[in-house]
């Protein structure tokens, strides 16, 4: 769709220096991070290695205490509407009483005047949202009814409806099965070969091989980031699985506790 | 699924219904005493003709106070933050009394802006302690609510102190009391929910957005802060309108049940709202009612009761969850599967004889279905009235109708086929079937069947040999 960005060269996304705290303590430690336009990145790290406060940061969810985010080249603040975000499915109520349309009807309001309400043309993009993900059938239907893969295909197309040129996504393949996993990789490839930058929380290691072009290996500091290839290495797996970084986990417990 | 149309149709009736029994026998109730019949009658007629000008002000405030209630406290419902809301009610009251002492009137704008700063503060007290410390939600909401409410209560006692006039009109405050609101006092409800129907009205998108995922909504770039604490005011001021007729005590009552009520009912969030909306004004014009024909009871529990009765009734009742509908949706499907086995054993008999013989005397059919023969001409009596067969005329031999008998070999080709499916596609042995399509025949829909049939390439014999039954007439 939009090519103007790999022509102009200007980075989807670029983290400098970014430190994140909950309550004072840091969560994650100065992160250097330049991700080039049409990847499909895996973010990848232990649980509480502070994938998803990454996520939160970039989109300004989460304050950053140091450091900044640039989203092709302008604050985060004054870009959001580029950004589309895939949250982790256990964040909302299911049994809210909304339908699946209701939810996906959602990826417009950013686009949306103070006083407006979806239009016409919304619906219809939503519609086709939801076809690309297999789910037009269940339109109608309220959340709750919904099978966990079912619940995680809602939130892509939710993603899409956004139409944005950088993705973030929280776990979409938590709770797939091996089908619905295929489909999704398969609808992220797509997007990426239509030159959108996508970032994925991944929690499978031997797939994150696979599936993504390059990797960001996490653990409270960058563990590294770079191709698939240069990054799926024993050394570099171990630095970011075996045993939690002990020194700066117990920095950060101190520096929470003087707060 | 005609049940649940049904209901559907069902449901307002009985809803009339119910509280016509809860008003009369209330009313009965209020004045024991001096009871007489014509007397009822009369107050009723009188307050349903809106004839008296403070009876058109005790209504309009309840249907005012009822739209708002419901309408915010549907948004609390579903943010589970109800008690939030009741801690709000409470935080309002040292408002009030201190907007009263401000010149000893009970003017409404003092009253408001007092209400609305101190709810206000208490709401800032919940967000500053959630922030600094570890204690959960529902710890800082029993702090402020009762913190704010004991403040209120001191003032209030001092405040009645203070003179003996106006004493009355404060009091009020604590139950409730619709017949104290006048003209002034209904022109500011008026106004204020006015605005924040509109204001919810106009940003309905967001607050939904921000009430279903709030994260999401802040990675769009909306003012999540911003709204939330317009959501607050918003609540706020449905909690003072609300405040004079149903009291700091029950406020919270009012917010939570109507809205709990419709939620019960639907499955989209703006058919709750007017719902909600639609439950809050009724109980609240059936309060007032019921506090007008017992000369003076405090109106606020009275709402409160009438919300909790509509609660009771959705409850039972509504069409997806109601207890009692589903009770007989169950008895119902199990009546419906005893006749359909009564059917199947009769069909197999016939089946025995190669379909010579046309009839079955109630005698084998007990013996084969191990029954009394009592319960069998019961269950047989069924079948008749539902024009699937006929006696003979000493009663002792049953026929099956065209219709009966295309049922039954319905049955019977659900069963086998579902039997056939489960060997050859499930892997299931052959002994292993049976109970598992004696449930499944009866709840096989045509559309299933045909799939079956065109899976199993349209066969004719079951696992155990025996011939499946061709569809013959429609049923
Ligand atoms: N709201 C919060 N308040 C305080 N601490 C938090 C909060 N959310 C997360 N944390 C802490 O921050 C750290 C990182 O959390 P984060 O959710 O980013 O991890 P994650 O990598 O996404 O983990 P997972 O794989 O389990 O999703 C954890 O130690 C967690 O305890
Ligand atoms: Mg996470």
């Amino acid at each position: 769709m939009k090519t103007e960005n790999a022509e102009t060269n200007v980075l989807p996304l670029e983290l400098h220096d970014l430190t994140v705290a909950y309550h004072s303590k840091p969560v994650i430690y100065g992160i250097d991070v330049e991700v080039p336009a049409g990847k499909l990145v895996g973010i990848v790290g232990p649980n509480g290695a502070g994938k998803s406060t990454l996520l939160k940061a970039v989109m300004g969810v989460l304050k950053p205490t140091a450091g900044w985010v640039k989203i092709f080249g302008e604050d985060a603040k004054d870009n959001l509407r580029r950004i589309g975000y895939v949250p982790q499915r256990e964040s909302v109520d299911w049994d809210f009483p909304v339908t699946v349309m209701d939810v996906v009807l959602m990826g417009r309001y950013g686009k949306l005047k103070w006083f407006g309400w979806p239009s016409k043309a919304d619906r219809h993009l939503a519609r086709e949202c939801l076809e690309k993900v297999a789910m037009l059938p269940y339109a109608n239907r309220q959340i709750a009814n919904l099978s966990g893969g079912q619940q995680q295909r809602i939130f892509l197309a939710r993603a899409l409806a956004q139409e944005a040129d950088l993705y973030l996504m929280d776990e979409p393949f938590a709770g797939v099965d091996a089908a619905t996993e295929r489909a999704i990789i398969t609808l992220l490839h797509e997007m990426r070969d239509a030159g959108k930058t996508i970032l994925v929380v991944h929690h499978d290691l031997p797939t994150a091989q696979n599936y993504f072009d390059m990797l960001l290996l996490l653990n409270m500091r960058l563990v590294g980031f770079g191709p698939t290839k240069e990054m799926f290495t024993q050394e570099n797996l171990q630095k970011t699985y075996g045993g939690r970084l002990t020194i700066l986990s117990e920095i950060a417990d101190a520096m929470g506790r003087e707060a | 699924m005609s049940t649940v149309n049904y209901s559907r149709r069902l449901l307002p009736a009985l809803l009339v219904l119910v509280i016509f029994c809860v008003v009369v026998p209330s009313a009965h109730a209020a004045r024991p005493a001096e009871f007489v019949e014509n007397d009822v009658w009369e107050q009723m007629m009188r307050f349903l003709s809106l004839r008296d000008q403070g009876v058109r002000l005790v209504l309009g405030g309840s249907l005012l106070l009822g739209i708002g209630c419901g309408v915010l406290g549907s948004f609390m419902v579903v943010r589970k933050l109800a008690l939030a809301g009741d801690a709000l009610a409470h935080g309002v009251l040292p408002g009030v009394v201190l907007g009263f002492l401000w010149n000893l009137t009970k003017d409404p704008l003092h009253l408001f802006v007092g209400a609305v700063i101190s709810g206000m503060l208490s709401m800032a007290v919940v967000t500053v302690l959630k922030r600094t410390t570890k204690l959960k939600q529902d710890a800082i909401l029993g702090i402020v609510l009762s913190g704010f409410f004991a403040i209120g209560t001191c003032l209030l006692t001092m405040g009645f102190g203070l003179e003996a006039g106006h004493k009355a009109g404060l009091d009020h405050f604590m139950f409730g009391q619709a017949a104290a609101l006048d003209h002034l006092d209904i022109q500011a409800m008026s106004w204020v929910t006015g605005v924040s129907l509109v204001i919810v009205a106009l940003l309905y998108p967001k607050f939904l957005l921000l009430s279903f995922d709030q994260a999401f909504a802040s990675s769009l770039g909306l003012p999540v802060r911003f709204l939330h604490q317009l959501m607050m005011l918003l609540l706020t001021f449905s909690v003072v309108v609300a405040l004079q007729a149903v009291g700091v005590v029950l406020v919270s009552a009012m917010l939570v049940t109507p809205a709990a009520s419709a939620y019960l009912l639907t499955k989209r969030f703006h058919i709750m709202l007017v719902w909600a909306a639609g439950f809050g004004m009724l109980s609240g014009a059936v309060g007032a009612l019921l506090s007008f024909l017992g000369s003076g009871l405090p109106t606020g529990p009275l709402m409160v009761l009438s919300a909790s009765a509509i609660f009771t009734i959705v409850f039972c009742f509504s069409p997806q969850q109601g207890i009692v509908i589903k009770h007989f949706r169950h008895v119902n499907r199990q009546r419906r599967v005893v006749l359909e086995n009564l059917l199947k054993a009769v069909y197999h008999a016939s089946e025995r004889d190669a379909h010579t013989s046309d009839g079955m005397t109630l005698l084998d059919l007990a013996k084969v279905k191990r029954q009394t023969l009592d319960t069998i001409q019961q269950d047989v009596g069924g079948l008749v009235r539902r024009g699937l067969a006929t006696l003979s005329h000493d009663g002792d031999v049953l026929y099956l109708t065209d219709a009966g008998m295309s049922r039954a070999a319905q049955l019977v080709r659900n069963h086998r086929l579902w039997e056939l499916y489960l060997t050859n596609a499930a892997d299931y042995a052959a002994d292993h079937v049976h109970d598992d399509a004696e449930r499944i025949e009866h709840i096989l829909g045509e559309a299933t069947v045909r799939d079956l049939e065109r899976r199993l390439d349209f066969p004719s014999v079951d696992p155990h040999g025996s011939p499946i039954p061709a569809l013959s007439a429609k049923s």
